[in-house]
């Protein structure tokens, strides 16, 4: 029997008797019905296995199923709790919100659409700033899909421009975490320059010879893959991780035959050659901060830079 | 009414003219039998009307119908009209040819320049060769080595875009489309060399950016350059390809909006209709453009260059800070 049924049968013995079961319990408002939401909020289906799982437990595993290890999608926030040390991250540019340059209206207005979005956790789709991982200090920028598919805008090509520009001044090496549907349609051709704008800035960052990680989670595409998140001196997925240019669907009707089961996901780009390898999240944290300390030790810096890595350690802004 | 050596195919929107000009024409053979000279003159009067309507305020919509005009100049055709000579370069090195972008170098003003540019074919079979000029990564590395081509010799480049898009194919992905276009991004805002990009026809998104990173971004007045074709958009937000009408209008695509967005530096004004009305007069226009550009860019040293490309691509965006 599953869970499922279990619900069911509770709620059709609760309508028999008319007495509440649960009572006593916290989370039961009405103590003759658990609504949808309710249950939705407590439990959560595997997206993989449909196994269903405590929520609470789920999010104590860091989004990963305990029936079959599949890696759930992270809010920009539990992504920055996994890798940052506890307290010591500092957020950046949160100042930086929509604006609606094209007045663009679909089915709905953007800015509706924004407000909306915004009634969740992020007022964007990125969150970025400044912590330490495993005590290295590092500038960290994590993708939050759940804000219009966690589409690049203006907002975040900005932030993760300021977030690379940081990196320079303060020589801290950069980690991505990108989740992204791909460019923002609502805003045009403006999100379109954004690919243009982070890849000019990581330019830079290439000139100035930092270390920048990028991690590649479900689901990662379109300009965010053709832009950022493709031009990490490492290149990391995580298991089962859907990422590409074009979307499956545009593909299979453009060339007219279905594409394999496997297409797109990280062990594919792996055995094509595309990242560098695959990562469990338990061991993701570790991993990073192994990097950053097999890509630091060797460099050579003039004092002022030696100066500026001491005072990371501080993490001053 | 076109002297052109070749018959136009007329669009949608310039119907109402054809069945005027059809009328003219029949008109004028009986009218050196009867004499009736005022009909025509009236017509004539009355065509000169509804052709500056019908130009003056074109859609968007139509615009992306002129850009994908079948008999519009393709880069190709520029190339061999503003340059005395055309050494294609081929491959990419690593074990393919794109024919979807070529490459070369050509001559202006005794200035050698390395031209990259994305080209659609003109009949099925070219089609097949250049795959409707959608470049695959294959594409996309050759213009890169290019690219460094360029910067070792100090030429400046000159590129031209007309495409609908990156190929959105199966090889394409597995040869990992996404990493060859993001790679052209940065290695062509860190060239210290001359880049002046002009979007011809089609600018399909990623697939034009690629090679689109630019200290000088010019259009045509009838192309286009959009983050996602109209009929995509209206697939994805209107939830049908009908309302690619409405998804042109919203997503500012035309030379006119972008230039307002400040995302481009020029409009190239195009003869009435569209280049392919007058192909050799769009490539005068054209090559008197980019010699305009390249002359200025020679007074700025080659980190100048560099950086005046970096700078500008930073301003790009519009949020609100609060």
């Amino acid at each position: 029997m599953g869970l499922k049924d279990f619900f069911k049968n509770r709620k059709l013995k609760k309508q028999q008797n008319g007495s509440s079961i649960a009572n006593g319990k916290p989370f039961v408002k009405n103590q003759t019905t658990i609504s949808d939401d309710t249950l939705c909020a407590l439990w959560t289906k595997c997206e993989n296995c449909k196994e269903l799982l405590y929520t609470n437990d789920l999010k104590k595993q860091s989004g990963i199923c305990k029936h079959c290890d599949y890696h759930h999608r992270l809010r920009a926030q539990e992504r920055i709790d996994l890798l940052i040390d506890y307290g010591t991250f500092i957020e950046t540019d949160e100042n930086i919100i929509t604006a609606d340059p094209l007045n663009f209206v679909d089915l709905k207005p953007y800015k509706e659409r924004i407000k909306e979005a915004c009634k969740e956790e992020r007022k964007e789709a990125i969150l970025t700033g400044i912590g330490m991982t495993n005590g290295f200090p590092l500038a960290i920028a994590s993708m939050e899909f759940n804000f219009i598919g966690g589409s690049m805008g203006s907002v975040v090509g900005e932030k993760i421009t300021r977030l690379v520009e940081r990196a320079i001044n303060k020589k801290l090496p950069l980690v991505i975490v990108s989740s992204s549907g791909g460019a923002r349609m609502h805003e045009g051709i403006l999100s379109l320059m954004q690919m243009a704008k982070t890849s000019s800035a990581l330019q830079k960052l290439h000139d100035e010879k930092l270390l920048f990680i990028s991690i590649l989670t479900e689901p990662t595409f379109g300009g965010v893959t053709a832009s950022f998140a493709m031009l990490g001196d490492i290149l990391i997925a995580e298991p089962k991780a859907r990422i590409g240019f074009a979307g499956r669907r545009v593909i299979e009707e453009t060339i007219r035959q279905k594409l394999p089961k496997d297409f797109q996901t990280a062990e594919y780009l792996l055995e094509n050659g595309q990242i560098d390898f695959i990562c469990h999240r338990k061991n993701l944290k570790n991993t990073v901060s192994d990097l950053i300390r097999l890509h630091t030790q060797n460099q050579q810096l003039s004092e002022k830079d030696k100066k500026l890595v001491q005072e990371n350690l501080l993490i001053t802004l | 009414m076109k002297t052109n050596q070749k018959e136009i195919i007329p669009l949608d929107f310039e119907k109402p003219l054809l069945a005027i000009s059809k009328q003219i024409s029949e008109l004028e053979q009986h009218a050196s039998q009867n004499g009736n000279k005022k009909i025509v003159n009236d017509l004539k009067l009355q065509y000169e009307k509804v052709k500056a309507q019908i130009y003056k305020n074109i859609a968007p919509i139509d615009r992306v119908k002129i850009a994908r005009h079948p008999q519009r100049p393709y880069p190709l055709d520029y190339i061999q009209a503003i340059s005395p000579v055309w050494y294609e370069l081929h491959g990419d090195r690593c074990g393919k040819d794109d024919c979807a972008i070529i490459g070369g170098l050509i001559e202006i003003d005794s200035q050698t320049v390395m031209v990259i540019a994305t080209q659609k074919g003109r009949n099925i079979k070219e089609n097949q060769k250049r795959n409707f000029g959608m470049p695959s990564p294959e594409g996309y590395r050759k213009a890169l080595r290019l690219f460094y081509h360029a910067e070792k010799f100090n030429l400046p480049v000159l590129t031209l875009v007309d495409t609908p898009g990156a190929y959105p194919g199966l090889e394409a992905e597995s040869h990992n489309q996404s990493h060859a276009i993001a790679v052209n991004l940065r290695e062509l805002s860190g060239l210290t060399v001359p880049v002046i990009a002009i979007i011809t026809g089609e600018g399909g998104s990623g697939g034009a950016l690629g090679i689109g990173v630019a200290n000088k971004v010019i259009m045509l007045e009838n192309s286009v350059y959009s983050v996602i074709s109209p009929e995509g958009c209206a697939a994805i937000l209107w939830r049908t390809k009908d309302k690619a009408t409405e998804a042109a209008k919203a997503l500012k695509i035309t030379a006119e909006d972008l230039y307002k967005l400040g995302v481009i530096d020029e409009i190239i004004p195009e003869v009435e209709g569209g280049a392919h009305y007058n192909p050799s007069e769009m490539s005068k226009t054209l090559l008197n453009v980019v010699k305009k550009h390249l002359n200025e860019l020679k007074s700025l040293t080659r980190e100048e260059l560099k950086k005046d490309r970096q700078e500008k691509l930073r301003k790009m965006g519009v949020y609100l800070e609060v």
